[in-house]
């Protein structure tokens, strides 16, 4: 065991070769446990680890390493997330020595959505450190076992370390190079942005492959199926370093009335299939945004069931 | 130069709205250069004080005075003499001048007449922008001459995140993307290799997060 650096399920499931799949469960807008408790009761199962989202797109929530919480007592392991927005290296790293005392033992490091999209657009940020500086921050905690100071820390948090990427956003010809900089920085795993434009995610992890990322690092394909034409429109328009192709929209708008959820499903289930074999992909990021009860149907019908007990 | 623009007529004459003596004082330096704070806006500022004070029937006595510069003790000295015969004093010179004055005049009372915005520069005549944090530690030679600090949203030292989108940033298609600037010119100048570096956490020490700055220049220092 003492070779796993975390020894979390999700690092388990992908040392063991498995192809992985995990979730994602954003916590309530206000203290409803029983909401959340049903909600990441659907992935219960199905997936290898469930993401628990800080705040996700600046909107106040209950706390991702509280909701994690939760979800460990509900039997489900929790990939905790962390922004740089709203908190200093000092909150940083006394949140990383709780949440692994808590027993959670995944943590996916992010920058965090600029508080001007959320509900308190009037707040101040923070941004002491960077994404890139998070992961390095949790790996050095973790395998030299010092603060960022340089002091002693006396007992190590063991995470398993995950980053994103966005192999969409811009400059393109950048993305890889900055994917290589997280796996170097201490990443153990990247979820990348939700993938629509196949043949840019192909080429985006060819140039991956090419550089050997995927021997270092385990890469997860983000897929997150279209619930509505409106839904794909919003993705395409309103949010950004998001990609999404005219002909995923034509397919969907052709799906016809009260078909095209089933139609978006369709599309992320080929998706499944061709990651499963794509080099470099070792797993399915699947983030079914407020559309959890589908997750066991998509599970099930991607082939993926039953997860692998390692 | 440091970049303000004025507060809105309104907000000022409810300021003063209880005084009827009352002096504008401008600045020369940056303000005038951004058109905000001048002789000439002194000008216009008394001006409209004068007559709209005038539409509801009430005597005002306003005067005005352009300084060479309001952060510097010596010019901000020349008030002297008049300022003790107004009631209120509004200095549209930037957040430092409202502050020179009440320190050298404690019995006055010192309103604002501009709002502070940032360090920039003018991008062509009427836009200007920001360009420095002033975190007192300079790093832009890492970043190919541009600023992260002060010009990406996030002040990201190993960006770009992935908001960037088309040049811009995701907080809005008014926002150049910093880090798109960077990695280009980076590349193109066929330093890939520096961007690569991993930049560590950077001390806010200097910056104003370790608290109100002072410089001491022994050498000017009579």
């Amino acid at each position: 065991m003492s070779e796993y650096k975390s020894g979390s399920n999700l690092e388990k499931v992908l040392r063991a070769g498995h192809f992985a799949f995990t979730g994602e469960c954003g916590p309530p807008q206000g203290a409803n446990v029983e909401h959340l408790k049903e909600k990441a009761g659907h992935l219960k199962g199905c997936v290898d680890a469930v993401n628990v989202t800080d705040n996700q797109t600046a909107v106040v929530r209950m706390s991702s390493w509280a909701a994690s919480i939760i979800l460990l007592q509900e039997g489900l392991e929790p990939n905790f997330q962390m922004v740089c927005r709203d908190r200093n290296r000092l909150a940083i790293q006394s949140d990383i020595l709780g949440v692994y005392s808590l027993g959670i033992r995944n943590m996916l490091c992010l920058s965090g959505d600029h508080q001007k999209f959320g509900n308190h657009p009037e707040a101040k940020n923070v941004f002491d450190i960077d994404s890139m500086q998070l992961i390095h921050t949790v790996k050095t905690m973790r395998d030299e076992g010092k603060f960022l100071n340089g002091q002693d820390i006396d007992v190590s948090p063991e995470l398993f370390i995950g980053a994103a990427s966005n192999p969409f956003a811009e400059p393109f010809d950048f993305r890889v190079y900055r994917l290589a900089k997280k796996i170097a920085a201490g990443a153990d795993f990247i979820q990348t942005q939700c993938i629509y434009n196949m043949d840019k995610f192909r080429e985006f992890i060819k140039r991956a492959v090419d550089m050997g990322l995927h021997e270092k690092c385990y890469i997860l394909a983000g897929v997150t199926p279209m619930k509505s034409v409106g839904m794909a429109l919003y993705m395409a328009k309103q949010v950004p370093g998001m990609d999404v192709p005219d002909t995923l929209i034509k397919r969907l708008r052709g799906a016809g009335k009260g078909n095209v959820a089933e139609e978006g499903i369709r599309f992320a289930l080929e998706q499944i299939e061709e990651f499963k074999e794509m080099e470099g992909v070792a797993g399915v990021h699947l983030m079914a945004i407020e559309w959890e009860h589908k997750v066991p149907e998509i599970a099930e019908r991607a082939g993926v069931l039953p997860r692998p007990t390692v | 130069m440091i970049v303000a623009e004025s507060k809105p007529i309104k907000e000022l004459l409810e300021m003063v709205k209880d005084f009827n003596r009352i002096l504008v004082v401008g600045c020369k330096g940056c303000v005038t250069v951004c058109n905000v704070g001048g002789a000439k806006e002194v000008a216009i500022l008394a001006s409209s004080i004068r007559i709209s004070r005038k539409k509801m029937g009430r005597e005002i006595e306003v005067g005005e005075h352009t300084l060479e510069r309001q952060c510097d003790p010596e010019y901000v000295d020349e008030l002297k003499d008049m300022i003790g015969g107004y009631e209120a004093v509004i200095s549209i010179a930037c957040g430092v001048g409202p502050q020179f004055l009440s320190e050298r005049y404690p019995s006055s009372k010192i309103f604002p007449g501009v709002n502070t915005q940032f360090m920039g520069g003018a991008e062509e005549h009427g836009i200007w922008s920001e360009r420095c944090a002033g975190c007192g530690t300079c790093v832009v030679h890492y970043f190919g001459g541009l600023c992260p600090i002060a010009r990406c949203s996030k002040s990201l030292l190993n960006g770009p995140c992935g908001g960037s989108s088309n040049g811009k940033c995701e907080i809005s298609k008014d926002v150049e993307c910093i880090w798109d600037l960077i990695v280009r010119k980076m590349m193109e100048q066929d330093r890939l290799d520096e961007l690569i570096e991993f930049k560590p956490p950077k001390s806010w020490m200097t910056a104003r997060d370790g608290g109100p700055r002072r410089m001491i220049r022994e050498e000017l220092v009579k």
